[in-house]
């Protein structure tokens, strides 16, 4: 029924036009029913975007190749899961998944926030029906799903490397990044726009925050384990543009959530702070737009579109109207309150804000050179993976020994002898880590061996800040340790959320540390019967065989893999030929010891006639502890992101307050 | 097939745009059709009352940071003093301003 989603996506461009203008015209003139009917609007678009997504999953489910999406997308041999995860493979569909999210967020957005910032919406609606119209546009206009074809026989099939089962989860969590920065950026500029600057649009947006930033950074997560298995060349992130896009948001909303924290006890950075939501906004426009306008050629860009140009207009709409509306309140957003001392909590904070977007200016740097060398100057060059490993080392490491200093250190001010008292056990702890580290060989690669000896300050840091809080809040309490520990961490999620995800980071550093400073590597032709030996394996080659899969022609060799003299298991590494699509994709093997936390990595690199293989073989060392980071990251931000029934009722006795 | 499309399509504008006008219909019931407009005096009270929670909130985490050995003897003796004096002039600022409401302040503020 390609007409229906054709009209539900009409009626969604109309009713989000409606709630940007109408809603922009009670906002001016101060219309409450006008107002109410525009954030209904918004409520109304998403539904009918639902009604247009299920439209599309129908055609999809039903390999309804009259669907010109559906075939260029899939085919008869895809199975289902790939075949519904075709629904954001694409352009179209993944505009669509972007305009139903995105409607959703700002409807629950709105909603919960009537009473808080009751105010602030009139503007925050005609704002989020201005972004919803743009991809509503495009989708009505550039780039629908429901354009209809005479019916070919069967479809284009899937790229080979989307057809992997993180593919189907990677794309979606950073759909919800992405869009889930709208919130925070709607509503600031709302903020400013109605000149009711004070604190409550953090705390309406600050879950909103949290939750996109998750959701980026799981999201990128999820695409370099992608990337580690079905990309195939051992490494977990090539600093490729599409995974920087989503890299560069995830860093400007890291800054965001930190130096907020300055402005609610501080009620400093106010400017800087709406500066970081419009940056993280725009970056991840930016973002959208290197993945879905085939401007850069990258193995994560599937799509060649004319969405380009429209993307980068919007892009400039966005910058110019924030940076107009920010210059315009100016004189609201002053804060009287200054940097009381270079050594002091906020000061650590300031300090890893300008890491943070440091870090991520160099990345953009280097994304966009490429492009402005190409239209400038007509020379195609390529930034490598040399200039961000050097600016990663050169701003990271700083910014791990700031994780480990800044919750030691006291708002307002520290002496240092003060300080240097809190430091001593965790810069003892980190030392001996050193030590033995180096004693342990670690000393091969200087930088991996810094990297861990600030990751073990980290770790101490935190430890001790839940040991020394856990026995203060047991003395206060005169309670058990356990009910100290729980009582802890729910006075005060954030804090100790955001610890648990300052572990997760470090974990992440050990296993990049790991599979980047002390990976093995070697490579061998081998005859069946042949071994080689890598990292203390050796690999037997017991012949190759091919078989059937349900939708290509898989090659495989098979090897016997010894520790020692034991045999410990059999690894099949090769390439799979997909029949629809006519493309052959790399199929490596991993074979995964969670004891030493290190994979066996094996690539089926060329098979020749004679019966022998050309084998690839990696033993990465730490590298599954990048996955861990992943899950611990997400826990620590569910414990900072859980609602906080004392701070509601405290945020609501002081509005009803101030409007007594 | 393509004759059921339309009429589901119709039949979703329809609901759709009654969602819409929803307030208007029930315009009747309503008595404040305007947007309230900006308070300044209440903006004042909210950044004041903002201003006491900031202060109030520093002196309790200066209390725990002390507790907790972050903070030596010797910073806190400095702090404290000054934090004081901030949560005091906010009260004083907050009371000055509440002209008639004073009593319920005072209340909110040692609840």
């Amino acid at each position: 029924m390609p007409e229906l989603g054709r009209a539900a996506l009409v009626a969604a461009l109309g009713l989000i036009l409606y709630a940007a203008i109408a809603g922009g015209w009670a906002a001016f003139r101060g219309r409450r029913r006008l107002l109410d009917s525009a954030a209904s609007a918004l409520v109304a678009a998403f539904a009918a975007t639902g009604v247009a997504s299920l439209v599309l999953l129908a055609a999809l489910a039903a390999r309804d190749f009259s669907f010109e999406y559906v075939a260029r997308s899939t085919s008869r041999e895809l199975p289902l899961g790939y075949t519904l995860a075709a629904f954001w493979s694409g352009q179209a569909g993944s505009l669509l998944l972007w305009l139903l999210v995105l409607t959703g967020s700002a409807s629950v957005a709105v909603g919960l926030n009537r009473g808080l910032v009751r105010d602030v919406l009139p503007w925050a609606v005609p704002i989020l029906g201005g972004v919803s119209a743009f991809f509503a546009i495009l989708l009505v206009f550039i780039a629908s799903p429901f354009v209809t074809q005479a019916a070919p026989a069967d479809g284009a099939g899937m790229t080979p490397s989307l057809q992997n089962p993180y593919m189907m989860i990677h794309p979606p969590m950073l759909y919800l990044g992405f869009v889930g920065l709208t919130i925070p950026f709607a509503f600031a500029m709302a903020a400013l726009a109605s000149k009711r600057t004070d604190e409550r649009w953090i705390v309406a947006t600050r879950r909103w925050t949290l939750a996109a930033w998750t959701f980026l950074g799981f999201g990128i997560l999820l695409g370099a384990k992608w990337a580690y298995e079905e990309v195939g060349w051992g490494g977990w992130y090539a600093w490729d543009p599409v995974e920087n896009a989503a890299l560069m948001p995830w860093l400007v909303a890291t800054a965001f959530l930190h130096s907020v924290m300055v402005q609610e006890k501080k009620n400093m950075l106010r400017v800087w702070n709406v500066v970081l939501v419009a940056g993280a906004f725009g970056l991840s426009l930016f973002g959208t737009f290197l993945t879905r306008s085939g401007v850069i050629n990258s193995i994560h860009s599937f799509t060649q579109s004319s969405i380009g140009p429209w993307f980068l207009g919007f892009i400039a709409v966005v910058a110019a109207a924030s940076t107009a509306l920010i210059l315009a309140r100016m004189t609201h957003l002053r804060s009287r309150t200054r940097l009381e001392s270079l050594v002091s909590r906020e000061a650590a904070f300031l300090y890893n804000n300008l890491f943070l977007v440091a870090l991520a200016l160099t990345i953009l740097w280097g994304v966009v050179y490429p492009l402005v060398s190409e239209a400038v100057r007509g020379v195609a060059v390529t930034v490598g993976a040399p200039y961000y490993d050097f600016f990663a080392l050169v701003f990271g490491l700083p910014l791990v020994l700031l994780m480990g200093i800044g919750p030691l250190v006291a708002w307002r001010r520290a002496s240092l002898r003060s300080l240097g008292a809190s430091l001593l056990w965790p810069a003892g702890v980190a030392l001996a880590a050193g030590v033995v580290l180096l004693v342990l060989g670690a000393g091969s690669s200087p930088a991996g061996l810094v990297g861990y000896t600030f990751g073990a300050f980290v770790l101490a840091a935190i430890v001790l800040e839940f040991a020394r809080g856990t026995r203060a809040r047991k003395s206060l309490a005169a309670s058990g340790w356990l009910a100290a520990f729980t009582g802890l961490v729910a006075r005060n999620r954030r804090r100790y959320g955001g610890y648990v995800v300052h572990a997760s980071i470090v974990l992440l550093l050990v296993g990049a540390i790991g599979i980047g400073g002390f990976s093995t590597t070697t490579e061998a032709r081998l005859a069946p019967g042949e071994s080689l030996a890598v990292g203390g394996y050796r690999l037997q080659f017991l012949g190759a065989d091919q078989r059937r899969g349900p939708n290509a022609q898989e090659l495989r060799a098979n090897l016997a893999v010894y520790r020692g003299d034991e045999r410990v298991g059999t690894v099949a590494a090769g390439k799979n030929r997909y029949l629809a699509e006519q493309q052959t994709s790399n199929e490596v093997a991993i074979r995964t010891d969670w004891l030493r936390g290190e994979d066996l990595f094996v690539i089926g690199d060329r098979f020749h006639a004679d019966g022998s293989v050309f084998l690839k073989v990696l033993v990465n060392p730490l590298v599954n502890l990048i996955w861990l980071a992943g899950f611990v990251f997400v826990a620590g931000a569910l414990v900072a992101m859980w609602p906080d029934a004392r701070e509601q009722r405290r945020l609501a006795g002081r509005l009803a307050l101030a409007r007594a | 097939m393509e004759a059921f499309a339309l009429i589901l399509a119709a039949l979703l504008t329809v609901a759709l745009v009654l969602f819409v006008a929803r307030p208007f219909l029930r315009a009747a019931e309503r008595q404040d059709e305007h947007l309230e407009d900006a308070d300044p005096a209440a903006a004042l009270r909210l950044a004041l009352l903002e201003e006491r929670d900031r202060a109030l909130a520093a002196l309790k985490e200066l209390e725990f940071d002390h507790r907790t050995g972050k903070v030596s003897d010797d910073d806190y003796r400095e702090l404290v003093g000054s934090l004081r004096r901030e949560a005091a002039q906010a009260l004083r600022a907050l009371e000055t301003k509440e002209v008639g409401k004073g009593e319920r302040v005072r209340a909110n503020v040692r609840r």
